[in-house]
């Protein structure tokens, strides 16, 4: 008898729960179509248009020299930019985190200064100071060294918009991780280093991991400051979004669309990536806090 | 190894933590830091692990056995620290967070693969871990990773062992068990320790002597026998254990708790004022009938028998709340039922005049 009673009652306090069917129905088709038509149509259209004459077509989309010289250019840039960020990311985030100092809040502002900032304007600083007519022009001719319209800016472009990533991902964790495992490692006679490599580093890896593929995606995918400060020499300082851009003004929408599915596939490997790096800090959260209650 | 502290100020920005303390304690000696939060109890422990730096004053010292250690190296001081957070390294094994202190030796200090692991088990042994080597933290209860971080900070072997509330973050029954197990640990080991706590059971029970602090200051230094029969100021007598505050008032040199006559300690023969009265709730005595002795009336609010002593709730004519703890037998005679009058006599009482009356 009395488990009739509560069958029937949690029955019915379940279906108080569920929603109406047509109130499931409307948020389901309005979820699933918004992410349709802004998401998987467009990089559905991506591949389409670059398939559209076949597979041989769209290989050869790579094997222009000028494609392949995007592609290397893209790399390069990457390959200086990331590494740089995520030392800056590291130092700047161990600084605010685990110490007190003057001018930190302003510190922080500084990192967000990228976000804020449309990229074309950034490109455009960097042309203001390193341009032939810039702050820096004449020191920089007089030396024979070429910033804009070079690779150099590129970099230095890229290095810019993408330094908040490695910080933005580490400042919140190191600052909720606290100083205790440091000054513990410090108390047992570990070097500073020591302490870094054997105590800071190994509880930051996953969130540090994350910001470095955020920054890399970023770093390859950049445009509008990288537009600027690149000057759109083909073959020479047009890196693969640049390409695009030149491929789909040419007409040649097949090469362009092929070029740009590389980005694609690198923002979809991005998003696995970061998925799954979202799953390794989830199983690694539980151990930060204590438990005040016995198990 | 003893331990001298001599003269130590340290503020944060205009907040003064500590005001001049100065502290000794003995080599092998379980002292233990008690005062509520603020106190500065904690402070002090940083500063003589070497966590914080006292503030630049021409008489301050830290000195371990005699040496000064203010210049010494965080990392040489050989200090065991355990944090109220455990502060393991979440990411180590069990095995791997006590033999960490071993491992970050320089190479021609640093003991033979097999001497660590044979260190580390035996210090597992110790502290009763044996079995959990390869676990996490994660996967250990709050009273397990405290004895972790114990066994941790005892690989270094430590000339001084500090423990900043180590219990605080577990129920209470894990706490007694712990306290207890500490105990019997350090009169194994003997290492010079100094444990910080504001629960006043865990001071009297586990320590050889109590340092009780208020507001960045030493207020009592003693045996936890000494500190809480024999308080000092009306704060440590406040701050240990129950007690009933009362008014009172001061003339021809004695104190006048409404007209019971009570000793005041002291000089206070002349003039007049006031001064508070703390009375413990065992030494009041509960009569049914005025038996000659001064005594003050006052009305039974509640009786709560369950415990080993029956606490009874009363009302004073003057409309204060009375605690009186009696044995269960005494409130058998007496038979007592909320709203019956009685009177109460003190056995004892301590009289605090405030300095600024006369």
């Amino acid at each position: 008898m009395a488990t009739a009673i509560s069958t029937s009652a949690s029955g019915h306090s379940r279906a108080a729960l569920r929603e109406p069917l047509w109130v499931k129905a409307i948020v389901f088709t309005l979820g699933i179509g918004f992410l349709s038509l802004f998401l998987v149509l467009p990089l559905v259209a991506v591949f389409t248009e670059a398939l559209r004459e076949g597979l041989h077509a769209y290989f050869a989309s790579f094997r222009d020299p000028a494609a392949l010289s995007a592609i290397r250019l893209t790399l390069v840039a990457t390959a200086i930019s990331v590494p740089l960020n995520l030392v800056f990311g590291l130092a700047a985030s161990w600084a605010i985190a685990k110490f007190e100092f003057r001018g930190k809040s302003v510190l922080i502002t500084l990192i967000d200064l990228p976000f804020a900032v449309s990229p074309v304007i950034s490109g455009l600083i960097f042309v203001l100071m390193f341009g032939l007519q810039g702050w820096l022009g004449p020191w920089l001719r007089a030396h024979d060294i070429q910033v804009i319209f070079a690779v150099p800016g590129i970099v230095l472009a890229t290095v810019f918009v993408t330094f908040p990533f490695v910080a933005r991902e580490l400042i919140p964790l190191m600052q909720e991780q606290g100083n205790d495992e440091e000054q513990a490692a410090l108390l047992l006679g570990a070097s500073g280093w020591q302490t870094f490599w054997r105590v800071t580093l190994p509880n930051v890896k996953w969130a540090l991991l994350y910001g470095v593929i955020l920054s890399v995606a970023r770093a390859m995918g950049e445009f509008g400051a990288v537009s600027v400060v690149s000057g759109h020499v083909r073959g020479k300082t047009n890196t693969v979004p640049l390409h695009v851009e030149i491929l789909y003004n040419e007409y040649n929408f097949v090469a362009a669309f092929a070029v740009a599915s590389l980005l694609a596939l690198l923002a979809l490997a991005t998003l696995a990536l970061k998925t799954a790096l979202e799953w390794k800090i989830q199983a690694a959260r539980p151990s930060l806090e204590p438990t005040a209650v016995e198990g | 190894m003893s331990i001298e502290i001599n003269r130590i100020h340290k503020s944060f920005g205009a907040y003064q933590a500590l005001k001049d303390v100065s502290l000794n304690i003995r080599d092998g000696e379980l002292v233990t830091l008690l005062g509520p939060s603020g106190s500065g109890k904690t402070t002090l422990l940083r500063v003589i692990a070497g966590l914080e730096e006292p503030d630049a004053h021409p008489e301050t010292a830290i000195r371990f056995h005699g040496e000064d250690v203010r210049e010494t190296q965080i990392g040489s001081r050989q200090v065991g620290f355990v944090f109220q957070h455990y502060a393991l390294f979440r990411h180590m094994s069990v095995f791997e967070n006590v033999a960490f202190g071993l491992r970050v030796r320089p190479r021609r200090q640093r003991p033979s693969k097999l001497a660590i692991n044979s260190r580390v088990h035996e210090l597992l042994k110790l502290v009763q871990l044996d079995g959990l080597a390869g676990r996490y933290p994660s996967q250990l209860s709050g009273g397990q990773r405290q004895r972790v971080a114990l066994a941790r900070a005892l690989a270094i072997e430590p000339k001084v062992l500090l423990l900043d509330e180590p219990f605080g973050a577990l129920d209470a029954k894990v706490r007694q068990g712990l306290r207890e197990w500490l105990r019997r640990l350090h009169d194994e080991i003997h290492v010079t320790t100094i444990l910080v706590t504001h629960d006043q059971e865990e001071a009297l029970e586990v320590a050889d002597r109590v340092v009780v602090m208020n507001a960045g200051r030493v207020e009592q230094d003693g045996t936890p026998e000494d500190v809480f029969h024999r308080p000092q100021s009306e704060f440590v007598m406040d701050f240990l254990g129950r007690v009933n505050v009362f008014h009172a008032r001061i003339e021809d040199g004695r104190a006048w708790w409404d007209n019971v006559p009570l000793d005041v300690p002291g000089r206070f023969d002349h003039g007049q004022g006031q001064a508070h009265v703390y009375i413990r709730p065992h030494e009041l005595e509960i009569e049914l009938q005025r038996n000659g002795h001064p005594a003050i009336e006052a009305n039974v609010t509640r009786i709560n028998p369950a415990g080993a002593v029956a606490k009874v709730g009363l009302m004073s004519a003057a409309g204060r709340d009375i605690h009186v703890d009696i044995p269960l037998e005494r409130l058998e005679v007496l038979a007592l039922r909320p709203g019956d009058r009685v009177y109460l006599s003190p056995r004892k009482a301590r009289v605090f005049v405030p300095e600024y009356v006369i």
